[in-house]
């Protein structure tokens, strides 16, 4: 190790933090990642953390951490393995060694090095650094935890209070690692604990501390600058994609001039979306905290039934529990949104994992032939546009739409240029005109098949749906055989007419050649990331990512025939694959799978199609 | 809600029957339920389009259909869920839930309880009949102790639900019963849960001629009604009976039935009837009441003034927005912490 201090430009830069549950460590990655952003780095950030509150203390099953990734360039994902993590405890270092990048930095609490952590980590002996044989790793051992007491001893906190600043005293270490100013985190303290002088204080000395004790000991070396990235001109903040979709709804609200109504029911990884919600009295809108995930769509239908932009959220559970009221909405054609952020499945499955095995139960599942547009989110960012545009569809196509995001993209962060929302279009809903003879309710638009919509309240508009077939045009109930087969088609070329409204898909990379990578949903970012590469190294390769599912986009037949292969990659068994060669059946399909519940990794899909060139 | 308004005023009956044909079965209790409502809503001095009925599945479902009202036909058991959006999203609308007994007290039981504790003013109307008529006579939730359906033939085995009882326990601040031919009764207490704020809570005793005929006929019969049902009213005391010869006392803490005029019982020791008291307990003995040991209660049984869901819901919006730094969704997305790069 060297004594002497270098500074090493980088091009990029994943930092991991782990420790327990409790220590705070999501809170000291989206401190970190603040900074970084304030500085103008690119980044993207994922939280990796337990389904339970507080495993036991020290074990890995507790173990919670949080990924960075910055860069004097585009970043598109939080990265494969980290140049740095910071393990609060033995049982944090367990838990990442297989995320580290060989020879990569790890700084350790060293006080936390005990043999009672040990043991419950797993380790057979007392010195892991052999026992993992990580002895070309840059280990930094550091007393964090007494450093922290020693700093904090004459500020008249309990022991407790001290001890839980120790996260600060690390985060200090990091900032001096990649020459990061403070002062956005201190302004972080101010902000947050304006009513406790003391705890600001004792904060920024824990942080100070941390900062000047890595400059001291100088064996943090070398340290590390990643240099601003060429980013388009704007305003930019941080912001994950639960509340990306939360805002764009208010945002659609805003522009059709409608209440919105979210009647849901918490559920992980979802729950974020109701919570932001709720506190979005300001904006007028009513949230809805039902005794079930059923009620909770229920509610958000009669809310649509009244008039409202009814919207209700949730996971893939909640969707099955959803499915018939799904159904309701489909008969009864009232505009609704369901969003359904993917995890692991089936059944409770792996409740904080992300995954994509969610999509053909929003296709498919519901009883009958009940077609509902599908769209995906495919950045954390993106969800505000795509939580906008599946309202707007909803409502001037009066038809359900479920939009599928999934818990990378409801926890990650990115830095978002902040669109005005004059940029945005204004959103009609179909309403009646007051005054309208003769009028039907279920009589529709020639272009968009959607009925028109008179909400309770209007004279003179009285009408009943429900969820037995209508009559064509009257929307009484009829039971003609002949009524209910063109209701059937109808309702599916309501579905298929949305293509109006779907942009054509854009290929990236190359526009024709050998392999057409293929993906949907939150996968764009490693998908992207891997092509790059692919195309640094001269391969032949395109990328075709889809955020509209149902309808698929126009051309895209035109773009899949571009290309000799197509690899269609996904975070389940393979179904978009499935649905895709079902739609367009005249394509020779690969499919490319991994249900971990954790996202590809970059690497991972280069070698892949790597592979897939050289057979 | 709604302003008075001429064209309100001049409503009938009539004007709130829809062009479908009825379908429930020729002596229905359906149709006499229907006709109380249809009596009682022109009364109510609201708008025509500002009902909503709203239900779920069964026999008694149906019900929207049949009303020249803005109406909502759900699914099984949902109903409370539905009319709940509705309510909260436009309080101005005068909501009415028609539901069954397996539609309200088994599938929907969940959403009966919930709509109950929050106070959404609803009406709920229960058609009671104590039977699954629409998929043709299977026992229900309040199908009485051993009784003999399709699926029990050797009795059932189940305790049943009294609506009542799951109404007060949810906190509810409403709850009346009555029988579906007594329309002078059910015109008044729909008036009365229209005017309710909160949830309202109507049992009706519902005959199902085909699969459960004269099940309520003990207590609902001509020749014995006025015996066996003992109509409340609040402020009068709680006597009943052909000759107005029976009364209800309070002896201990149980009630008990006595003959005004023997044992030395006198009119002034019959209780006087308070819906209005906060207090459930009297009122959850009446709704408990079952014959032959009582008279069955009839009438409004509670009515408790409490704020609503969505009074609340909205005035709590209002509260928030005053304070709000917020004047659009600009304003919010520039909100926080943001770095600009040039």
């Amino acid at each position: 190790m060297s004594k002497k201090t270098d500074v090493i430009e980088r091009e990029e830069v994943v930092v991991r933090f782990a420790g327990d549950s409790g220590d705070g460590m999501q809170l000291t990655g989206t401190l970190f990642s603040d900074t970084s952003a304030f500085i103008g780095n690119d980044l993207s950030t994922f939280p990796d953390y337990p389904s339970e509150i507080r495993a036991p203390q020290g074990t890995i099953g507790g173990v919670s951490g949080f990924q960075v990734h910055f860069g004097h360039k585009q970043v598109n994902t939080p990265g494969d393995y980290a140049d740095v993590l910071v393990a609060m405890n033995p049982a944090a270092l367990k838990a990442n060694l297989k995320l580290i990048k060989s020879g990569g930095t790890i700084i350790v609490d060293q006080d936390s090095f005990t043999e009672k952590n040990f043991r419950k980590a797993g380790y057979q002996t007392d010195d892991p650094i052999k026992e993992d044989q990580l002895e070309g790793y840059n280990i930094i051992k550091a007393p964090i935890s007494t450093l922290t007491k020693e700093t904090l001893k004459d500020e008249g906190l309990d022991p407790k209070s001290i001890l839980r600043s120790k996260n600060m005293f690390a985060l200090g270490m990091v900032y001096w690692l990649f020459d990061r100013p403070l002062k956005y985190t201190e302004q972080f303290f101010e902000r947050k604990f304006k009513k406790k002088p003391k705890v600001i204080d004792a904060n920024k000395k824990v942080l100070e501390a941390g900062y000047n004790y890595a400059e001291t000991v100088e064996l943090l070396t070398p340290t590390y600058r990643v240099s601003p990235a060429p980013i388009e001109k704007g305003i930019y903040r941080n912001i994950d994609g639960n509340k990306a979709t939360a805002w764009g709804f208010i945002a659609a609200s805003e522009k059709s001039g409608l209440q919105l109504f979210c009647g849901s029911y918490p559920i992980t990884p979802a729950s974020e979306i109701l919570q932001e919600l709720s506190t979005r009295r300001d904006f007028g809108v009513k949230t809805f905290q039902a005794e079930d995930e059923i009620a909770g769509i229920c509610t958000a239908i009669g809310a649509s039934f009244a008039g409202s932009l009814g919207v209700t959220t949730t996971s893939g559970p909640g969707l099955a529990l959803k499915s018939e009221a799904l159904g309701l909405a489909v008969m009864a054609e009232l505009p609704l949104v369901v969003v359904d952020v993917q995890r692991g499945g089936p059944s409770t499955g792996l409740p904080t994992k992300p995954e994509q095995s969610d999509l053909l139960q929003a296709l498919y599942g519901r009883n009958g032939e009940s077609p509902v547009v599908v769209i995906a989110a495919s950045t954390p960012s993106n969800c505000f546009y795509y939580a906008f545009t599946a309202a707007k569809i909803a409502l001037e196509h009066m038809v359900p739409v479920v939009l599928m995001t999934d818990g990378f993209l409801a926890n990650g962060s990115e830095p978002w240029r902040i669109p005005k929302m004059a940029d945005y279009p204004d959103i009609h809903p179909p309403f009646v005109p007051q005054g309208e003879k003769d009028w039907m309710p279920y009589a529709r638009d020639p272009e968009k098949l959607s009925r028109t919509w008179a909400v309770p309240g209007q004279p003179g508009y009285e009408h009943r749906i429900g969820g037995l077939e209508k009559d064509e045009l009257k929307g009484s109930v009829s039971h003609d055989p002949q009524n209910h087969e063109r209701m059937v088609y109808l309702r599916e070329e309501k579905v298929n007419r949305v293509v109006q409204d779907v942009p054509d898909l854009k290929v990236e990379g190359e526009p024709s050649g050998e392999i057409l990578l293929v993906g949907w949903g939150g996968t764009y970012g490693h998908l992207r990331t891997a092509l790059d590469e692919l195309q640094k190294e001269g391969h032949s390769v395109g990328l075709a990512h889809f955020n509209y599912i149902r309808p698929l986009p126009a051309n895209t037949h035109q773009v899949l025939n571009q290309f000799n292969r197509i690899v269609v990659c996904e975070l389940n068994r393979g179904q978009f694959i499935d649905y895709l060669a079902m739609q367009h059946p005249h394509h020779t399909y690969l499919k490319y799978n991994k249900v971990q519940g954790q996202p590809f990794t970059t690497v991972e899909i280069t070698e892949h199609v790597k592979k897939l060139l050289e057979a | 809600m709604a302003n008075n308004n001429d064209q309100s005023t001049k409503l009938t009956a009539k004007d709130f029957k829809s062009d479908q044909e009825v379908r429930w079965c020729p002596g229905c209790g359906d149709h006499a339920i229907m006709n109380a409502i249809q009596r009682a809503l022109p009364q109510m001095n609201i708008p025509r389009e500002k009902f909503a009925f709203i239900s779920g599945i069964g026999c008694s479902s149906r019900f929207p259909y049949y009303m020249n009202t803005y109406g909502f036909h759900g699914i099984h058991g949902r109903a409370s869920a539905i009319a709940s959006g509705t309510k909260s999203a436009n309080p101005d609308l005068s909501v009415w839930q028609i539901t069954g007994d397996g539609d309200s007290m088994a599938i929907g039981g969940n959403h009966l309880i919930h709509t109950v504790r929050r106070n959404v003013d609803l009406n709920i109307v229960i058609f009671n009949n104590e039977i699954y008529g629409l998929t043709k006579g299977q026992y229900s939730p309040t199908s009485k102790y051993g009784a003999v359906t399709k699926t029990s033939p050797y009795g059932t085995i189940e305790n049943p639900f009294h609506p009542g009882e799951l109404v007060i326990g949810a906190q509810g601040k409403f709850f009346a019963r009555s029988v579906d031919l007594n329309m002078k009764l059910n015109q008044e207490i729909f008036l009365e849960a229209q005017k309710h704020k909160g949830t309202s809570v109507v049992e009706i005793l519902q005959n199902c001629v085909i699969y459960n005929d004269k099940a309520h006929a003990v207590i609902a019969d001509k020749k014995h009604r006025e015996d066996r049902q003992l109509v409340l009213r609040h402020g009068e005391p709680m006597i009943f009976g052909k000759n107005r010869d029976k009364g209800i006392v309070l002896e201990g803490l149980r009630l008990k039935v006595v003959e005004i005029g023997k044992d030395g019982y006198t009119e002034d020791d019959i209780l006087v009837h308070d819906a209005k008291t906060k207090d459930p307990g009297i009122h959850l003995m009446l709704a408990n009441m079952q014959y032959p040991e009582f008279p069955v209660a009839v009438g409004i049984i509670r009515s408790v003034e409490a704020d609503t869901y969505e009074h609340k819901l909205e005035e709590q919006i209002d509260q928030v927005r005053e304070q709000s730094e917020y004047q659009s969704v600009d304003d919010l997305l520039q909100s926080g912490n943001t770095w600009e790069v040039k």
